[in-house]
């Protein structure tokens, strides 16, 4: 080691910071990542199975957006996910770590499942909305709320508390699919409300899914102004950046967290609205699906910005139908899509780098 | 072949970005030396030990230790060079002991034998003077033996060429005078020490030579026994500045806050403010004097409604207005009573601004609550930023960029514009120029001279009682949270003020 430092050799990279990379640029940088990405990907695809990568790319677009109804599929998952990363936001800006996304979710469906099983064929069409709505907003308010005022209270963890919550729904959950089964012996609750479809969402302009997309991107830009332009987003961002800071600016900090995890809880419990009454029409607890913790993901792969989280969750919904397609027209693994996934989540994440630093070689310093 | 440089630099510069740091930087320590290096804030002093260290690599020059080139590219390269820098902030963990802390990271055998560690350090401690417990804990200890432990962690691991980042920023006279015996005892030892810093009276007390930076260029090394404190500040600030600061004579005092025996307690139960009385009057400027952490922080934050009072009164007489009692009321209530009351907190980037955000919003931490239930106003912090620039003559790219980009003073020039701008009846402000170079702090202190003249009542907590004495009105002591003595700053001498500040009166000193 030390003979090395008397060698005299300067490193072979040199790694500095940009001083301000333009939007195209940056632009260019991220398409040449995506470039790459399928590249390597191609190169993974036909050595390890022999196919043609064109193929298998095609595959996967055919199974995301292949039909009308794959299309309509893809984008009313990609509506869900988005709204969980939407309400994940307001909670990080405020460096709280809530990742009792998943629970909050599923403690709204919950919610909206029981006012429908209740209610329904009992309240008129227009009240049961509300009623479900209501219901499944104020249940994901309360799952956030809960460590919103143990960290105001005794500044416990919230990362622990938040994940501690999900297991707590999911076995809240799995109580009531055994308190409403039907038909008995079956051990799920089926269809709510088959026959009458009393509390499903209705179409919208004649699209199946379109109060989902109402709904979702309308709360979508909503959030991008509360967090930029509302004097509560401020206060997220002072109590996020500096706690002190808030406190000198005459912040309350403990009514700001748990507003604001009122706040992300129920925007959780909304999409558990969402996916009960505007698409599975049942509940169990297995509905949230992961999306609790893949919102983490695209909040953050989207710096926070509501409307980049449109792409991402784009991204990683179309990759995952995808997966399903080329696994039963090349009968691969599903997990062969997450490997490109990962892949291209690799490169898109590793240009971030290229973007914020400059790397020099050793022989182009001499030069200059 | 043995070299008496113990370090030489050839040539150093280095860029980042468009901002030229260093600009072929030469210099040289000899062992058994003592070089202190001199430079305004952004002189570029720390990034050039940063460079030696090995946390930085020159863009281009050559780096020689004891006559052989190097090549320094990590910390780990700079270590069996014999090279430990000793940062403003430490590198310790909290719960470990002062032991642990100094044999963390080393290699050795498998099962560590703290006892001969302890010995060792001793050992160390023994021969160099240092006070230091090998088995207490870090969290238990105070800044200057957080800082005795990171030089003997250096020592231990066999460094010769030491580097302090401004040591004595954080540490009392007292400890200041005990760190440079231990620093003249190692010198005397045969090593060499560099020693970074911006308050002259130390470098002339301490060093053997002085390396002058200014801007980023090396301006040229005297022998400190040929210096004096002109022909420094000369060299430090490229012309001869004038020392005088401007005291204009107060316009019709009025009294603005009363403050009655006010007495804090801290989370842990220490008396942090011990029955304090003062009364502060519009259109002076009263200072505050005291060894850190004497209670001055209470004091300000007390007033401000940021910290809890266990006892005592305080009374705001508005101009015009019945008195009134604000000791009960947090920081919201008394700007919703629409009292002007502005605080530059000493922690600027961690209480006063957010680094991460633009001046705008910055500005807007004190004006987002005006205005209407949903939106804020982002239209006249703007305006007020831009303002500010102009006025303050602050340097930065735009209103857009993060404040923590900015360079030390012109953070300050933000801190102290947007507070004056509410035009307040007080202005309290802590460690104003702490940090800053000559003119950035002249700035600050004509512009507390405009708020007094404007009848504000100026209460300024300091560090220097040079300073103190030439711009204030009455300096108020601190000492142990007690209030020792009121002094008219125009007659008083700093032997009077030190003594206030390190004797309680009564002999009724803390226990243990």
């Amino acid at each position: 080691m030390a003979r090395n430092i008397h060698g005299a050799h300067e490193p072979l990279l040199h790694i500095s910071k940009r001083e301000d990379c333009g939007f195209l640029r940056a632009c260019a940088v991220r398409l040449v990542a995506i470039a790459l990405a399928l590249v390597v990907c191609g190169v993974v695809i036909v050595a390890l199975t022999g196919l043609n990568p064109v193929e298998v790319y095609a595959g996967v677009i055919d199974g995301a957006v292949g039909s009308s109804r794959r299309l309509w599929v893809t984008i009313r998952d990609t509506l869900s996910l988005l709204l969980v990363a939407v309400a994940l936001t307001p909670a990080f800006k405020m460096r709280f770590w809530n990742v009792g996304g998943e629970g909050q979710v599923l403690i709204g469906a919950t919610a909206t499942a029981a006012v429908m099983i209740n209610f329904a064929g009992k309240l008129p069409a227009p009240l049961l909305f509300v009623a479900m709505i209501a219901a499944a907003v104020l249940a994901g308010m309360v799952w956030g709320v809960i460590p919103a005022l143990f960290k105001a209270g005794w500044n416990t963890n919230e990362t622990l508390f938040t994940l501690m919550m999900n297991y707590v729904a999911t076995q809240f959950v799995a109580f009531c699919v055994v308190y409403w089964e039907n038909p008995a012996g079956s051990n799920s609750v089926g269809i709510i409300n088959a026959n009458d479809k009393a509390g499903w969402l209705p179409p919208l302009f004649g699209l199946t899914y379109g109060w989902n997309l109402v709904i979702v991107v309308l709360l979508t830009a909503f959030m991008y102004v509360y967090l930029r332009y509302s004097k509560q987003g401020y206060e997220i961002a002072y109590v996020g950046q500096s706690v002190n800071t808030a406190r000198y600016a005459g912040i309350n900090v403990k009514t700001v967290i748990i507003r604001t995890m009122a706040i992300s809880g129920a925007l959780c419990g909304l999409t558990g609205f969402i996916l009960v009454s505007g698409s599975g029409h049942t509940i169990s607890t297995t509905l949230a699906g992961g999306r609790g913790f893949t919102a983490i993901v695209v909040a953050w792969l989207s710096k926070l910005n509501t409307f980049t989280m449109m792409l991402v969750s784009f991204l990683l919904t179309f990759m995952a139908k995808g997966a399903i397609q080329i696994a039963s027209q090349f009968s691969l693994n599903e997990n062969a899509s997450e490997i490109i996934t990962g892949i291209i989540l690799f490169f898109v994440l590793g240009c971030e780098f290229f973007i914020n630093y400059r790397v020099e070689f050793r022989h182009r310093r001499r030069e200059g | 072949m043995k070299d008496a440089n113990a370090i030489e630099l050839r040539n150093i510069s280095k860029r980042f970005g468009k901002v030229i740091a260093n600009d072929r930087i030469n210099l040289s320590v000899r062992d058994g030396e003592i070089l202190a290096i001199l430079g305004e804030n952004g002189s570029g002093k720390t990034t050039l030990m940063n460079m030696i260290s090995g946390i930085y690599y020159p863009d281009e020059g050559q780096i020689f230790v004891h006559g052989e080139e190097v090549t320094i590219r990590s910390p780990k390269d700079a270590f069996p060079l014999g090279i430990g820098m000793i940062h403003q902030h430490f590198k310790l963990v909290d719960v470990l002991t002062a032991a642990e802390n100094i044999v963390l990271g080393l290699s050795g055998p498998t099962k560590l034998d703290i006892t001969a560690v302890a010995t060792r350090i001793s050992k160390l401690a023994h021969k160099y003077g240092f006070d230091i417990d090998p088995f207490k804990k870090i969290y238990e200890m105070s800044v200057s033996e957080k800082q005795t432990v990171e030089i003997v962690k250096m020592l231990y691991r066999g460094a010769n060429i030491l580097i302090l980042d401004e040591p004595t920023a954080v540490l009392t006279p007292q400890e200041t005078d005990a760190l440079f015996g231990v620093l003249r005892n190692m010198r005397d030892a045969g090593n060499a020490i560099i020693i970074i810093t911006h308050k002259l009276n130390e470098v002339l007390a301490l060093s053997d030579r002085v390396a002058v930076l200014h801007k980023g260029k090396y301006i040229g090394t005297v022998e400190t026994k040929d210096a004096t404190v002109e022909s420094l500040t000369e060299m430090m600030v490229g012309s001869k500045v004038t020392l005088d600061i401007d005291r204009p004579d107060p316009v019709d005092p009025v009294l603005r806050l009363k403050v009655k025996d006010v007495t804090c307690v801290n989370k842990e139960g220490v008396i942090t403010l011990n029955h304090a009385s003062f009364t502060a009057y519009g259109g002076e400027i009263l200072g505050i004097a005291g060894v850190a952490g004497s209670g001055q922080k209470e004091l300000l934050e007390s007033i401000a409604g940021l910290t809890p009072k266990e006892s005592g009164e305080i009374d705001y007489y508005p101009p015009d207005k019945e008195a009134m009692d604000i000791t009960k009321l947090s920081a919201v209530e008394i700007s919703r009573l629409g009292i002007k009351l502005s605080f530059v907190p000493e922690d600027r980037l961690g209480m006063g601004l957010v680094g991460a955000m633009d001046m705008v919003d910055n500005m807007m931490i004190r004006s987002y609550k005006k205005g209407g239930f949903f939106w804020a106003d982002r239209r006249a912090p703007k305006t007020l930023a831009e303002h500010i620039i102009g006025t303050l003559e602050i340097v930065t790219p735009g209103v857009s960029t993060p404040v923590g980009k900015l360079s030390g003073g012109n953070v300050q020039k933000v801190l102290v514009g947007r507070e004056i701008a509410s035009a307040p009846t007080v202005l309290m402000v802590a460690y104003p120029v702490r940090g800053l170079d000559i003119n950035s702090a002249y700035t600050i202190y004509s512009l507390l001279n405009v708020q007094k003249m404007r009848g504000v009542a100026v209460l300024c907590v300091g560090e220097d009682l040079d300073v103190l004495l030439a711009l204030c009105d009455r300096i108020l002591v601190l000492c142990d949270g007690k209030v020792t003595g009121i002094v008219d700053a125009r007659t008083a001498t700093k032997e009077e003020i030190g003594l206030l500040m390190t004797h309680t009166g009564k002999g009724a000193r803390k226990d243990g």
